[in-house]
């Protein structure tokens, strides 16, 4: 979390340099660093929820999501979490938030239409050993910070392109020096998105899936809940996931694919945030 | 000072300190024993309440079952009159038994099943019921740490003498839980 708030005062320090010399450079940076942390320990959980298009959902609406959200918190001793659903195809579910007093999960309408009841409580039971271990803050403060920088660096590349584009077409000298500074800024975008990367891999353990898998199971007592869960999500590995990006990946049940038939390649084995699910099923089977 | 007066003074300490952290543990626990029951007992209300619910739906459609829906009302009435911790455990397993035999008996009533408000009610049933579980799990999982640390030395000392009894489980009849449910929730 050091390292991305740091990273993050980098980048302020950059636009710092934009607008202003000197130490004003540094002031700009710190604040927003201190501003973007603060923000995101506060409002992170519902930054999160709003970028993946997430909408809560009463008892009322989603009765037996609801029982089961709040029949497993009762078994972890927390208070029950808000209950979200995502209006996407894809099975995939995530929770966030700060503490177990300030938590949601969500989980997609896919999910929710092809789970039987002890599958639902398995994701349900997984999402909730992430709460209680409060994997959710670091989670959601990364996922805030790291938006943050692909945000800002991909706004720069993107006024570098079309600001090119234009300069081009009229003809304007003028744009010469702006447009080598906008290059700049793309350019450390392309050294900035790696890095994010690992970050989240390092901070984001694989084990801590592990972990939450073997939790849930402790909460539901029934681990071929979560392995048959997961199995169904295997299936429907091919359905792409529109909500998510680089910088939530790491929060999801699983790892959510962007392009229609998607299948990891070696590369993004290396950089996955997430274990190989074959391997989840056989650690569940085991027990 | 002579040292040994420093010696006996921080063996004192420590033992104030171990001693303090001892009876707060205690204190939590006994708390978390005491919120635990809590959670039983709202859910255990609020299958008494869905009881009656279901009794009424049910009967519509298989009059002659006579015999169970007059069983669960007893003892649902034996349940909420009861004063003891072993007698409202006996109570509550045989709801939970009759409950079981009333959503078989459904099964043979397409049309009950079919029924959207029957549907809600049969969701609410099961949600409790698996909360009930769920909050005994719970339960039972803090009166096990609860039992063993006031039965370990020296932990055993400092719940004597601050009068910590030991609680006892509840415990459940029937711990096959998970694929018996999904028959009837699907």
């Amino acid at each position: 979390m050091i390292g991305a708030v740091l990273l993050l005062a980098a980048v302020g320090y950059v636009l710092g340099l934009l607008f202003a010399t000197g130490p004003a450079g540094l002031v700009i940076a710190v604040g927003v660093a201190i501003f973007m942390s603060a923000g995101s320990y506060l409002y992170g959980d519902r930054l999160v929820l709003a970028s993946t298009r997430a909408r809560e959902v009463g008892p009322q609406e989603e009765p037996r999501l609801h029982n089961i959200v709040e029949g497993l918190a009762i078994a972890a001793g927390i208070p029950t979490p808000r209950v979200h659903v995502i209006p996407e195809r894809a099975l995939n579910a995530f929770a966030t938030g700060r503490d177990p007093e300030h938590a949601s999960i969500a989980v997609t309408e896919g999910l929710l239409g092809s789970m039987n009841r002890v599958e639902l409580e398995g994701v349900v039971g997984h999402e909730l050993a992430h709460v209680v271990d409060r994997d959710i803050l670091l989670g959601t403060v990364l996922a805030t910070l790291v938006g943050a920088v692909v945000l800002i660096s991909e706004s720069f590349m993107r006024a570098w392109w079309w600001g090119g584009v234009r300069g081009r077409r009229g003809g304007d000298a003028r744009g010469g020096g702006a447009d080598a500074l906008l290059f700049m800024i793309g350019f450390l975008f392309l050294i900035l998105a790696p890095i994010a990367g690992s970050l989240i891999r390092l901070a984001v353990s694989r084990q801590r899936e592990y972990l939450a898998d073997a939790q849930g199971a402790l909460l539901t007592r029934y681990p071929p809940g979560l392995a048959s869960a997961l199995r169904k999500i295997q299936a429907s590995a091919g359905i792409p996931m529109h909500a998510a990006n680089n910088a939530t990946a790491h929060l999801w049940m699983n790892q959510p694919s962007r392009l229609e038939g998607e299948r990891m390649g070696t590369l993004e084995r290396l950089f996955a945030t997430h274990p190989p699910i074959e391997e989840r099923i056989r650690r569940l089977e085991e027990m | 000072m002579p040292s040994w007066v420093w010696i006996v003074l921080g063996v004192l300490t420590v033992l104030l300190a171990v001693g303090i952290w001892t009876f707060n543990r205690l204190v939590s626990l006994r708390n978390r024993v005491e919120n635990g029951w809590a959670q039983i007992d709202v859910q255990l209300r609020r299958r008494y309440d869905l009881i009656p619910n279901l009794v009424e739906s049910v009967r519509g459609y298989a009059a002659h079952e006579r015999e169970l829906f007059e069983h669960v009302t007893l003892a649902r009435a034996r349940a909420i009159d009861a004063s003891s911790v072993p007698d409202q455990v006996e109570a509550e397993n045989v709801i939970t038994r009759d409950l079981r035999q009333l959503l078989a008996v459904v099964e043979n009533y397409p049309e009950l099943k079919a029924n959207e408000s029957f549907l809600a009610l049969q969701e609410e049933l099961t949600g409790t019921e698996s909360k009930i579980a769920y909050a005994r799990q719970f339960y039972n999982d803090q009166v096990m740490r609860l039992n063993t640390l006031i039965q370990s030395f020296p932990s055993v000392l400092i719940a004597r003498a601050f009068g910590f009894g030991e609680r006892q489980f509840f415990d459940i009849e029937d711990p096959v839980r998970g694929p018996s449910e999904v028959d009837f929730a699907g």
